[in-house]
């Protein structure tokens, strides 16, 4: 696919130009689509934050954050996504200088990161249910699950998609496809880390005060 | 049908049907038997038809699969008037039973029935009639107009289109097994939630709004994308056409506000299966949290019908004026306002649950601000006319009695914005007027506007003017019958939605509203009417690139447009860039380079269609069908990534031999 | 032109044959008055605008059809004039400026939370209004007396309203008197009216609330003082007692109730059922927040889920018939049982102290 840009020129008389301008002189909209895209998400994280504001104090008589989140376990979750988005900047690094194997690696790594991440959240869910703590145990928990929940669906689709670029990278290298495929992915990966630094700060660390 | 002692099927649950069983399908009702044998009479004979002229090949190679913008506009148009069929069918039910039950008297429908009814019909009509439709004229005629070969993703487009038919299907198969949501058209908890709507009818609405919203949303980024990234060459922002301006301005508001809807429903559907606490009365749910959330996505949503349909009035005018847009810049500024305003007026909808005198004013006044811009719009269509040459070909008489129509319920809908005003009025029929008077007389009447004009353009003949003209006719007039009694109805203090009323003085206003209903059924008719009759006459009606001696740049293509849309790229100098081509005496080059389109793939219909499946099995609880499509259509989706030959170059021979055959402008 | 003309003398026919009460524009109370007064005000303002408009839409393409006789005014370029922008933004803007003057002062004036003592030195009445699947029930908690389905007021005497609801949301409306209020389930939201004459007005909910919202219909019957004290006497020869068994009863999903009395209501049973805890047992929704604000009953509460339930029980189906759910299931049972509480509600230990502490286990906390 040759993206050559022709210039606007504004000049030339008719539509068609010289016979050699090449059709479909636009740059690719996939970056600027993929962009609006992360806004809608974005609308919606919003819109779970908003309900996590109004219902976040009602324990119905149950357990409040304090009785529930350590913080010591969430702060190594954070750094483990936190962690990832470097690894993974490092990987775009590499993808830029064309050295494939290295990409990879370093994919790889991001990858576990997001598992390690996934990891920790499906324990801590996982416990919360156990002891009755689950989401339909009160508003607040409600809130609670649908928001890191949303997040962590978010990431578990972003480590689908890791190992599916993968498998692509290793069958046709670092081709223009690819590699708006790899910075689209990586647009994905940093917004949820972003997401989660919300997440963190406004659940955790707010309420743990 | 009578319902005295009725009950719902018991909830049971087998690991293979889910919940569903015999007693969900609802043989006992006469009325949905006959539809059903109705339906399934006009299914075979179809089915028959399209065997007999063995068109299932090229309805799957040429239209199925198709990823071109314009067979995706007509399917959506064609999605569109399918399920006007259909929702309008509960409107007649409904203005009988009404035009029925007075003074005791129960009708015809119970009240179980009745209230599927109207919440289908105002779930149909907003999402698959006016959504559909104003998708399908964004979809069709916005790339042409900036120039482009087609949308910046062609796939997620076909993608977009099937999913919003699986909803419609989704919807339409609730009508023969189960039931379908009782709770108004948007299903306000704790009336929706798990304890109150106990059948699988709610879990029809959830899935089959979630999966046609997906499909909106997709659409809506593919085409702010489009208007950013695919202008032709020299198009500035400030040269593109005002339709296209409003379909930049329609498709922000569907970014902004679907994902709020999505959030809202998916947190309704947790409510709804797996307990959780959002919206219910107890354990800290909080149900004004939804109806606020609701009303973010729905006051955006009624601009988002309405603002491309601005568009297409400008457009229309303009053409039939012979003069260009009265305050071209003034129009885009009032879109823009609009936009905006849209995303802050959303309480006006419940200032009846006590907010407070200062939170509604606020609410009120930002809510009759909206309606600076939308009079300045009105103005100035009225003054491109001023001084023009204004000729009543038929998609003229759609706008003239639109914006007659549009204009009243415009005032009727400021009235509502005044809070002590809307105390009494909320709820009641009144309010039912209003909002048929500018869906109906905004969106509708455009939306025929629309199809007229373009028509031409889309199949290079126009429509049948003297069923045209029937059909605007009886509209027009069975809309003042039908709706003008039920402001009266709001005057009395009637509410919406009853099955039945005590007081039989409201029947005659009931009476004449049922026979408007009736007159706008002989409109819809002549619609039909004319759609055939016009195709059967097509070599007589058949016209040029550009019968209506147009302004704007679709006109520059063939009619029906090649499926490369422009035979060579153009450069946009201007605005009204079309009328300056014919100025300047332009004509295409042919010195043809070859042209970069993509291919077809029906990967986008498959999908949809596991989709679907998937909302039958989560509606009915068949978990073990609803893991196998969910993840089927994860691994579609991922298998279809790995198809990197998407694209294609159309060798200029081929080009040649197209543009020899067509007409030239 | 004939079939414009037909439609509004058609219109005007239908009315007077009908010869219905136009209750929103004829109101018989003060509310309503005003919100009438507002409603005209308002178009007559906005009609201002709207008749050029109208009479434009129609003219305008007449006068400048493409075969008029002289077109030599057709001005193919013209497209722009500051001074019509002036003006097509100037009008809107000045009416827009004029109407939201009125709105800021009359949705002052007519808040439907702002009580009316201001209007006459009649003592008000307070009447608390409570919607039940589907009727409506009004107590007077001044006259310790209850009605189902009909809303007796002394004209005159502004009326205190305070609105619930036992499910889902409904509005109350008395289109006679003035605009409504929803009434919503767990919440108390307050409504003022008062009558200035007497006589019976058709009301409802405007609000649909599932199968019987249809029949959710009441009269509002405005008497005179007397009347109103032999309506208080009969209502406390006839009616039963509304005691919080009563109540449970009543609020069962019942379609087309009839009109019944209450000759003594229980003390405090509005409270409790704005609380959501008429049942005994049951947390109220005040002690329930006031406790959340203390920081919640911590992980010893996990367990009391079902102190704090209260739709399920009052699952119905499609026609309105109650349906008893299977109790929902814990996802595990909870192996550390030390931090919960016994399921026995005698045996719970409140952290905090109770306001309304409901049925039985009231002398077993504080």
């Amino acid at each position: 696919m040759t993206m050559i840009d022709t210039p606007v020129t504004g000049k030339v008389e008719g539509p068609a130009g010289p016979a050699h301008h090449p059709d479909h002189h636009h740059e690719s909209p996939t970056p600027i689509g993929f962009w609006i895209y992360l806004m809608s998400d974005c609308i919606i994280f919003g819109c779970l934050f908003a309900v996590y504001a109004v219902l976040g104090g009602n324990y119905a008589g149950g357990p409040a954050p304090k009785d529930l989140f350590e913080p010591g376990f969430v702060a190594i979750e954070t750094a483990l996504l936190l962690i990832s988005s470097v690894t993974f900047g490092i990987a775009m690094l590499q993808a830029q200088k064309q050295k494939l194997d290295a990409t990879i690696t370093w994919l790889l790594v991001t990858g576990l990161f997001g598992l390690g991440f996934i990891g920790m959240e499906l324990y801590e869910f996982h416990h919360l249910i156990h002891i009755g703590a689950g989401p339909d145990r009160s508003g607040f928990l409600s809130a609670f699950f649908a928001l890191v929940g949303t997040h962590g669906l978010h990431v578990t689709g972003g480590i689908i998609w890791l190992g599916t670029l993968i498998v692509q990278l290793k069958m046709h290298g670092l081709i223009e496809a690819n590699m708006r495929r790899l910075s689209t992915l990586s647009m994905f990966w940093h917004f949820l880390d972003l997401v989660w630094i919300g997440v963190f700060s406004f659940v955790y660390l707010v309420r743990l005060v | 049908m009578a319902t005295e002692g009725a009950t719902q099927p018991a909830e049971t649950f087998s690991p293979i049907f889910g919940r569903l069983t015999l007693d969900w399908i609802p043989y006992h009702e006469p009325i949905l038997v006959a539809t059903f044998a109705g339906v399934a009479l006009g299914g075979l004979i179809f089915l028959a038809l399209m065997t007999y002229f063995k068109a299932w090949g090229p309805l799957w190679t040429n239209w199925v699969t198709s990823i071109d913008h314009k067979k995706i506009g007509i399917m959506y148009m064609v999605l569109g008037f399918v399920m006007m069929v259909r929702g309008f069918a509960d409107a007649l039910m409904m203005r009988a039973q009404q035009a029925l039950a007075a003074g005791g008297a129960e009708g015809y429908l119970p009240p179980h029935h009745f209230d599927q009814v109207f919440t289908a019909h105002g779930v149909i009509m907003i999402f698959f009639v006016a959504m559909p439709f104003v998708t399908g004229i964004m979809n069709y005629v916005m790339p042409m107009q900036i120039g482009a070969r087609d949308v910046a993703f062609p796939f997620l487009n076909n993608f977009s289109f099937w999913m919003t038919v699986a909803g419609a299907l989704l919807i339409n198969i609730s009508l023969f097994i189960g039931e379908f949501a009782r709770v108004g058209w948007l299903a306000f908890p704790p009336l929706s939630g798990p304890s109150f709507s106990t059948g699988p009818g709610m879990d029809y609405y959830l899935w089959a709004l979630q999966i046609a919203g997906i499909g909106t949303t997709l659409s809506g980024i593919n085409l702010v994308a489009t208007i950013f990234k695919m202008r032709a060459r020299g198009m500035k922002l400030f040269d593109m056409p005002v339709f296209t301006w409003t379909a930049l301005c329609t498709n922000v508001l569907i970014v902004a506000a679907f994902p709020v809807l999505t959030a809202t429903l998916a947190l309704l559907t947790m409510d709804r299966y797996l307990g959780t606490h959002f919206f219910t009365n107890d354990l800290g749910g909080n149900a004004m949290m939804y109806v606020n959330l609701i009303w973010i996505w729905g006051h955006p949503e009624v601009y988002i019908l309405i603002l491309p349909i601005f568009g297409v009035f400008s457009e229309i005018v303009a053409t039939f004026s012979g003069k260009p847009l009265f305050g071209y810049k003034t129009m885009v500024w009032a879109t823009a306002c609009i936009m905006v305003l849209s995303f802050v007026v959303w309480l006006h909808h419940f200032f009846t649950m006590g907010s407070g005198a200062n939170v509604n004013t606020f609410f009120g006044i930002t809510t009759m601000i909206i309606a600076v811009p939308t009079g300045v719009k009105i103005f100035n269509w009225l003054f491109t006319m001023y001084n023009g040459r204004v000729r009543f070909e038929l998609p003229m008489l759609w706008v003239i009695g639109s914006i007659v129509t549009f204009t009243i319920g415009g005032m009727t809908g400021v009235l509502l914005a005044v809070p002590p005003v809307d105390f009494q009025l909320h709820n009641s029929l009144f309010l039912i007027a209003h909002f048929h008077n500018v869906i109906i007389g905004g969106v509708v009447f455009g939306v025929y506007a629309a199809v007229a004009y373009w028509w031409p353009k889309a199949f290079g003949f126009k429509l049948h003017d003297g069923w045209g003209k029937a059909s605007f006719w009886f509209w027009f007039v069975g809309f003042y019958f039908a709706f003008m009694p039920l402001y009266a109805l709001g005057l009395i203090g009637a509410t919406r939605r009853v099955a039945s009323y005590s007081d039989p003085a409201w029947q005659p206003y009931f009476i004449t509203a049922a026979f408007g209903a009736l007159l706008i059924a002989a409109g819809i008719a002549c619609t039909f009417i004319c759609f055939g009759y016009s195709i059967y006459k097509r070599k007589s009606l058949a016209v040029g690139n550009d019968p209506w001696d147009a302004r704007t740049l679709e006109w520059a293509t063939q009619s029906p447009p090649q499926y490369y849309n422009f035979p060579q790229e153009i450069t946009v100098h201007g605005r009204d860039e079309f009328w300056e081509m014919k100025r300047r005496g332009f004509t295409f080059s042919t010195l043809y380079t070859p042209i970069h389109m993509p291919k077809y793939t029906g990967m986008g219909a498959i999908i949809s269609a596991v989709c679907l499946v998937f909302g039958f099995a989560m509606v009915w609880y068949m978990w073990w069908l609803a893991i196998i499509t969910f993840l089927a259509a994860i691994g579609l989706g991922i298998a279809h990534t790995f198809n990197y030959n998407r694209d294609y170059y159309v060798p200029t021979d081929e080009i040649a031999e197209i543009e020899g055959k067509g007409a030239s402008v | 032109m004939l079939k414009r003309l037909k439609l509004p003398l058609m219109l005007l026919a239908a009315v007077s044959l009908a010869g219905c009460q136009y209750d929103v524009l004829v109101p018989k109370g003060w509310v309503g008055a005003e919100q009438r007064d507002l409603l005209i005000i308002s178009t007559l303002l906005m009609l201002i605008v709207i008749i050029p408009v109208l009479v434009m839409a129609v003219y305008f393409p007449i006068k400048y059809r493409a075969d008029r006789e002289d077109t030599s005014d057709y001005t193919p370029e013209w497209s722009h004039s500051t001074k019509l922008e002036i003006w097509v933004w100037g009008v809107p803007i000045a009416i827009v400026v004029a109407l939201g003057w009125f709105t800021a002062v009359y949705t002052h004036r007519l808040d439907p939370y702002r009580s009316l003592e201001h209007l006459t030195d009649a003592q008000p009445l307070e009447v608390q209004a409570v919607s039940l699947d589907w009727k409506w029930l009004f107590i007077y908690p001044e006259l310790g007396v209850a009605s189902v389905n009909e809303l007796a007021i002394p004209e005159g005497r502004p009326i205190n309203i305070s609105l619930s609801s036992s499910t889902v949301m409904n509005t109350f409306w008395v289109p006679a008197l003035g605009g409504m209020i929803y009434s919503m389930t767990g919440m108390e939201t307050k409504l003022h009216l008062i009558a200035d004459e007497t006589g019976t007005f058709a009301s409802r909910s405007g609000h649909y609330s599932g199968p019987g919202f249809d029949k959710m219909v009441f009269n509002t019957e405005s008497m005179t003082a007397t009347d109103f004290d032999s309506w208080v006497a009969k209502v406390r020869a006839e009616g039963d007692d509304l005691s919080a068994e009563a109540y449970l009863q009543l609020e069962k999903p019942v379609i087309d109730a009839p009109i019944s009395y209450y000759a003594s209501v229980d003390d405090g049973l509005f409270d409790r059922i704005v609380g959501m805890c008429v049942e005994a047992g049951k947390v109220c929704m005040a002690d329930m927040m006031m406790q959340d604000k203390m920081g919640g009953g911590g992980l010893a509460g996990i367990g009391d889920k079902d102190l704090y339930e209260y739709d399920r029980q009052r699952s119905i189906d499609g026609f309105g018939n109650p349906l008893d759910l299977p109790a929902p299931q814990l996802h595990s049972e909870p192996d550390d049982t030390q931090h919960m509480s016994a399921l026995d509600p005698a045996q719970r230990d409140y952290p905090f102290d109770m306001k309304y502490v409901c049925g039985q286990t009231e002398e077993k906390t504080i």
